[in-house]
């Protein structure tokens, strides 16, 4: 173990450690800008520059490793003279209009600038404008308050190994564009958002939505629906100073009546519906040789990459909308005829831990009239967060309320949409039982849980064996349907999700969302689980009931045409 | 004479297409006596020459050598850097365009000695004639069976492959110039891991200037310790001096390590032009330092050219005569890092361009103390904490000038208009 002196006090490091890692392991505090946890060293940034008693140079602490008899100064005049400048380059930069930028208050470069004490920049201001991307429904790209530390870049080719976003130009002319500076829409960007997750400022941040959803409210002519998705349960507390983990559901309901909706209602609903109809079509596939593996269809993000990148696939992708599509369907015919209201006045707003459902939303096919959207608008966790914080409610406080009728009755099979390997453990929660015809007697199928990049295992349903698998990032689902393209794919079932840990590491969840957190949420989702009443989802009486009521059969005539669709291949255009 | 032709004793003598020639006059005979010595025994020559990188960072070859034979993850690469972009140097263009054949057998000795088995020879794209000689080098060794599968009949397999430039200065830069190899855009990589264990295509790499290769040949000739007694204790051998600016006989030289440079300017270069005085001189490139005309006796020697805060091995002497007004020289030095910066660091990426900016008020006489203070922090950030050579010696010009000229930097501002002062 090396003995290292940080700011003179001795210290057994770890054999291996970075400089950063002794350091934090250690209470002494580093500033970083271009460090993300899950994300290569890049030591770009060399914010982190510490000095090593006997170096003339500085080091960069998150890319050295400790050695034995190392003396680190933190903080000697040197290395706090570099930082403030390297800083003040930065800010020179960068479109400092603090004020008026999403990330105000809640911006890495902000935090480290005011923690460095810079008051006034020595530095002339070199930035020259250029124009914000806001070419497609789910991203904006502005580059005038880049700071170059490539963490999109590194999320974009390492976790979803897409690679939309590289350094275009070099020196001061350097950028993060898309090749050829081509529009985020030109390209095939998934529209995922990890990089707005990751992004330290406001460079990348989802398209806000939520002027149109406060005009709507607004709007007294207007019936206004919002849909909760599975993931923003055990998420939206972070952003809001609550512990990371905490289920906030009924706060959540609270919330948004107080924001004004007029109807609030649970994802988990449509979510058991769709176990109900992409079961069906799992169980009619398996029966008449139909073509498997089912891949599952709720991610947004992965099916625009199946329909560029594995066109050939698409037969395999389950033709079940996502639950918030279904949702958004039922709101326009079901509940509009139920209520008597003209689905024209109906304004069906989504909560959504995830930027690709604003793309998903305007799909031209997820429309039942063919000019409205199903869902006029989606908000990302941070959407609402800030709209919540706009309205000064005390959200610590709120006193829970259910959801109205009748997404008030959902099951934990639902809740664990929010979790990679939730949707495929839900799917076979209800086809193992509905096949077999008799109750499970153990309902957590623990192989497929976990974070595992890709984990299969076998179920045998009535004596007959099946292989399932279950990826998340891109990268991941791209080495199954590789093999599924080759035919060498042993599974009959597959969940792709395209953001790490699934939903709950959603590209439009809190800022600093890393796998640490995302797996704290999973165990959370897995809990509101184990609580609830009902746990499958055709225990759902009121899932059932809709079937019985309006529906008819699952997989049907009207469930195909209000909650399947279909896909394009978008290959070669 | 001052010169000691080792590395360069062929060139004229021999016809630099022609591997007869090299041939007849002793060529591949070194690493035919390679062929036949001990691997461990040729690391021990290496290690007595005491020989240290010509590319300018002037790092101990022999711990490169041992550590690539040392590595056991394969296939291991050899690269030879000949993307001599730094403005002032020319000494490996020399070599190549008069005795290419030199470069290759230095190569396979490294080869041989390393257990790699793939070279490349990463060439400076503007180098259209070197990289004519070099390819024609390449094919005709391998039909002379020096270049290829069982070199010599012997079980030694070692081809080489040449990569060209495309302009980029950065490239030169060992891990810039691997992703360059690799296909990828010109920029460096994080340090540690080192190229010897992590490098071409993340497999352990051995990556060599030209004039380094070109002596491996001359090293194992004569024995290690031979070569060590040519020089000074600290800087063994001799050295290519790529001389330029204004001198009358400009061109490349090949001296001992010791040589006063006075005596290389006047005596190789027939000094300064009619009636004018050097005001300084710059060393090694634009990256190097410029150095007043009353230090033109330090001798050529690594350890004395690290005092100041620049290394400056690749041997360039750039020469400037009173003529020239200091502040244009410097701003043209960082307008040229201002262009080359790659762009992925920020002391490099955002710096270039504030120093230029202040530069040019000391050009224009806009300057005010406040400037030269700013000057200061800037060159020292970027020296400091840049991420690679480039930027950490882009402001050597400055931070030396500052020192040795500081006056001129004080005139300046007294000569700027009052307003800003």
């Amino acid at each position: 173990m090396p003995k290292i002196k940080i700011n003179n006090m001795e210290i057994n490091a770890e054999t291996n450690e970075t400089i950063l890692e002794a350091a934090r392991a250690h209470n002494f505090n580093i500033p970083t800008l271009c460090h993300y946890p899950d994300l290569d060293i890049k030591s770009d940034c060399r914010i982190c520059v510490v000095e090593l008693t006997g170096q003339k140079g500085l080091v960069t602490s998150c890319s050295t490793p400790v050695k034995d008899g190392m003396e680190i100064k933190i903080n000697s005049p040197r290395a706090l003279n570099a930082r403030k400048a390297i800083t003040e380059m930065i800010l020179a930069n960068h479109d400092a209009n603090c004020t008026a930028c999403v990330r105000n208050m809640n911006c890495e470069l902000q935090r480290l600038s005011e923690s460095l004490g810079i008051t006034k920049n020595r530095f002339e201001n070199v930035l020259e404008e250029k124009a914000t991307d806001e070419s497609n429904p789910s991203i904006v790209r502005n580059t005038n308050r880049c700071i170059k530390c490539a963490r999109c870049i590194d999320v974009c080719k390492k976790v979803q190994d897409i690679s939309v976003l590289d350094f275009v130009g070099r020196g001061q002319e350097i950028e993060v564009s898309p090749a050829f500076n081509k529009q985020l829409a030109d390209v095939f960007c998934t529209f995922c958002g990890q990089c707005s997750a990751v992004c330290p400022v406001g460079a990348i941040m989802e398209k806000d939505a939520t002027e149109p959803v406060w005009d709507a409210i607004h709007n007294p002519d207007k019936e206004v629906l919002v849909q909760v998705a599975p993931a923003i349960r055990v998420s939206l507390g972070e952003d809001l100073g609550l512990p990371l983990g905490s289920v906030v559901t009924g706060k959540i309901v609270a919330a948004l009546k107080m924001l004004g909706f007029n109807k609030v209602f649970d994802t988990n609903f449509t979510a058991d519906l769709t176990i109900i109809e992409e079961g069906h079509e799992l169980i009619n596939r398996m029966g008449e040789s139909g073509r498997l593996p089912l891949i599952t269809s709720c991610c947004p993000g992965w099916i625009r990459y199946a329909e560029h990148e594995f066109p050939d696939l698409l037969d395999n992708i389950s033709s079940c909308k996502s639950p918030q599509q279904m949702f958004g369907a039922l709101a326009k015919s079901y509940y509009a005829k139920r209520e008597a209201i003209d689905p024209k006045d109906i304004y069906v707003v989504s909560i959504m831990p995830c930027t690709a459902k604003k793309y998903e939303a305007q799909r031209p096919e997820m429309s039942l009239n063919g000019e409205d959207p199903d869902v006029d608008a989606v908000l990302t966790t941070r959407e609402l967060a800030k709209m919540i914080k706009q309205m000064g409610i005390d959200f610590d406080n709120l006193r829970e309320q259910k959801f109205d009728k009748p997404d008030e009755v959902t099951s934990g099979a639902a809740a664990i949409f929010g979790a990679t390997g939730g949707v495929m453990e839900a799917a076979l929660r209800s086809v193992k039982e509905i096949l077999e015809g008799r109750p499970l007697e153990k309902l957590d199928f623990d192989k497929v849980r976990g974070y595992e990049g890709i984990r299969e295992t076998e179920v045998t349903i009535k004596g007959e064996m099946l292989k399932v698998a279950v990826a998340h990032t891109l990268a991941n689902a791209r080495k199954i349907a590789e093999e599924i393209r080759a035919g060498t794919s042993p599974y009959a079932f597959v969940e792709v999700m395209a953001c790490p840990g699934g939903c709950v590491g959603g590209g439009g969840q809190p800022y600093g969302t890393t796998s640490e957190k995302a797996r704290e949420r999973i165990h959370s989702i897995y809990q509101v689980d184990r609580l609830m009443k009902i746990r499958k989802s055709h225990d759902n009486a009121a899932v059932m009931n809709l079937y019985s009521n309006y529906l008819g059969e699952p997989s049907g005539d009207l469930a195909h045409e209000l909650l399947h669709t279909g896909y394009t291949n978008r290959r070669d255009t | 004479m001052i010169e000691k032709k080792m590395i360069t004793k062929h060139i004229g003598k021999i016809d630099p297409h022609s591997i007869e020639d090299y041939i007849k006059s002793g060529g591949y005979k070194m690493l035919e006596k390679a062929l036949g010595m001990k691997r461990l025994d040729i690391h021990d020559e290496f290690e007595k020459s005491y020989l240290r990188g010509r590319g300018g960072a002037g790092f101990p070859v022999a711990v490169k050598l041992m550590a690539l034979a040392q590595e056991t993850a394969k296939p291991k690469y050899i690269v030879c850097n000949a993307d001599e972009g730094e403005p002032g140097n020319f000494k490996d263009r020399y070599l190549m365009e008069n005795n290419p054949h030199q470069i290759l057998e230095g190569m396979l000795i490294a080869a041989y000695a390393t257990g790699a088995k793939k070279g490349y020879i990463y060439i400076r794209g503007e180098f259209e004639q070197s990289m004519k000689t070099m390819k024609k080098a390449i094919c005709d060794a391998r039909k002379h069976n020096l270049v290829g599968p069982n070199i010599k009949e012997s079980p030694f397999d070692f081809d080489i492959e040449i990569r060209s430039g495309a302009g980029s200065y950065v490239c030169g830069e060992e891990f810039a110039l691997l992703e360059s190899i690799e296909g990828k855009s010109g920029r460096t990589r994080v340090k540690p891991p080192f190229p010897t264990s992590v490098g071409l295509f993340g497999k352990p790499t051995l990556i060599n200037n030209v004039e380094t290769f070109a002596t491996f040949p001359v090293i194992i000739d004569m024995g290690g310790e031979a070569y060590a007694n040519i020089g000074t204790p600290s800087s063994t051998g001799t050295k290519l001096i790529s001389l330029s600016g204004n001198i009358r006989n400009k061109g490349v030289y090949e001296v001992p390590f010791g040589v006063p440079m006075r005596k290389i300017i006047e005596e190789l270069g027939g000094g300064v032009g009619e009636g004018r005085k050097i005001q300084m001189i710059q060393l090694g490139g634009a990256c190097g330092p410029v150095i007043p005309e009353y230090m033109l006796d330090m001798v050529i020697d690594y350890e004395r050219f690290e005092e100041f805060e620049s290394k400056t091995g690749a041997g360039a002497i750039i020469v400037i005569d009173d003529r020239y007004d200091m502040f244009d020289i410097l701003k043209r030095v960082s307008e040229f890092f201002t262009h080359e910066s790659c762009g992925k660091c920020t002391p490099c990426r955002e710096g270039n361009l504030h120093m230029l900016k202040t530069l040019r008020k000391f050009v224009d006489k806009r300057a005010s103390e406040k400037d030269l203070s700013l000057l200061e922090t800037q060159a020292r950030v970027m020296h400091q904490t840049s991420l690679c050579g480039l930027g950490q010696t882009a402001p050597t010009a400055v931070i030396s000038t500052l020192h040795y000229f500081r006056f001129g930097y004080l005139n300046r501002i007294e000569e700027s208009t009052p307003e800003v002062r």
